[in-house]
């Protein structure tokens, strides 16, 4: 076990190039969930705000596409 | 395609394929993971350096993939006025930046141990480079106007331009003398590498792609939300004009 994290004498090089690798695709993800959650809080407040809504039939699907995506 | 172009539709088919895409990435790069960091060997020139191997060259191929996505998009945004196409071009142009990020630092780390030098101005390393800063100006251009129309017009314009950089970089290893070795896997007479370090990077390279169409699928989603919110700030505005 401790000479797969000696990575042969390499330690110091494979293993930052993997939490690189790691931390940037996870920041990614959780930005881009993040500014989702806050749009999806942003518009239901705006919705609330204004229940009657001058929007043709588009709404309900879009609604439920929405409601999807949370569960 | 323009089936597509409407929102309400885009966001149904995501939510269909965002589930499917999102597991397979945990799965693919799990697996990945395993054989790239356990079940393969060391190489007999570059020992365990080789295992950077799985997520620089992934992330590069990723680099130049998601900057093709990003310039079709862009071409059928200025053809054809689509109106998710620019939302797909500003969505994919950060996590494009992140790969491309990645594709360099780990290259560096690769770089140092096996060439003796972090960094060096030849062409393959030098146009990677000229990417990420196409990625960067993409990202500070689409949003430097008011209206977000212009902006998405002259960041396409920039993407577009931006796109003879990608041939440059995939044929830099055979055009110019350059540190960095040539292409091993897409090649004449199929791959030059062994099947036990060919499996984790496909592995590690269809894992990015399906993690890059989860969060663009992501981003996609809370730009068409914002668009809607800037909808109805709009008609309250002009309701407050009016009354």
């Amino acid at each position: 076990m401790a000479s797969f994290f000696e990575m042969g004498g390499y330690a110091g090089y494979v293993w930052p190039a993997y939490a690189v690798t790691a931390v940037v695709m996870g920041a990614l993800l959780v930005a881009s969930l993040r500014t989702l959650r806050n749009r999806e809080a942003e518009l239901r407040v705006l919705q609330q705000a204004r229940p009657e809504r001058p929007r043709r039939r588009q709404t309900p699907a879009a609604g439920n596409a929405e409601a999807a995506g949370d569960a | 395609m323009h089936r597509f172009a409407n929102p309400a539709r885009f966001l149904r088919l995501a939510a269909v394929v965002m589930p499917w895409t999102a597991g397979a990435t945990v799965l693919l790069i799990a697996a990945g993971l395993f054989f790239g960091l356990v079940a393969s060997p060391a190489d007999y020139q570059q020992g365990d350096t080789v295992r950077i191997m799985y997520v620089h060259v992934p992330s590069a191929w990723m680099g130049l993939f998601v900057y093709t996505t990003m310039a079709v998009a862009s071409a059928t945004a200025l053809i054809w006025k689509h109106p998710l196409a620019d939302l797909v071009a500003k969505s994919a142009a950060p996590i494009g930046a992140g790969f491309t990020l990645v594709c360099l630092v780990t290259g560096a780390l690769w770089g140092k141990p096996m060439w003796g030098t972090w960094w060096a101005w030849d062409a393959r390393l030098t146009s990677m480079l000229i990417l990420f800063f196409l990625y960067l100006g993409h990202m500070a251009l689409v949003d430097a106007f008011d209206d977000p129309t212009r902006g998405a017009r002259a960041a396409a314009i920039l993407a577009l331009a931006g796109f003879v950089n990608v041939p440059i970089i995939k044929f830099s290893v055979d055009w110019w003398n350059t540190l960095h070795q040539p292409a091993s896997v897409v090649k004449m007479g199929g791959p030059a590498i062994d099947p036990s370090m060919l499996a984790p990077l496909l592995l590690m390279g269809v894992g990015f792609t399906t993690f890059f169409v989860t969060v663009l699928f992501l981003r996609v989603r809370a730009e068409i939300l914002a668009a809607k919110i800037r909808a109805i700030r709009l008609t309250q505005v002009r309701g407050q004009g009016v009354g």
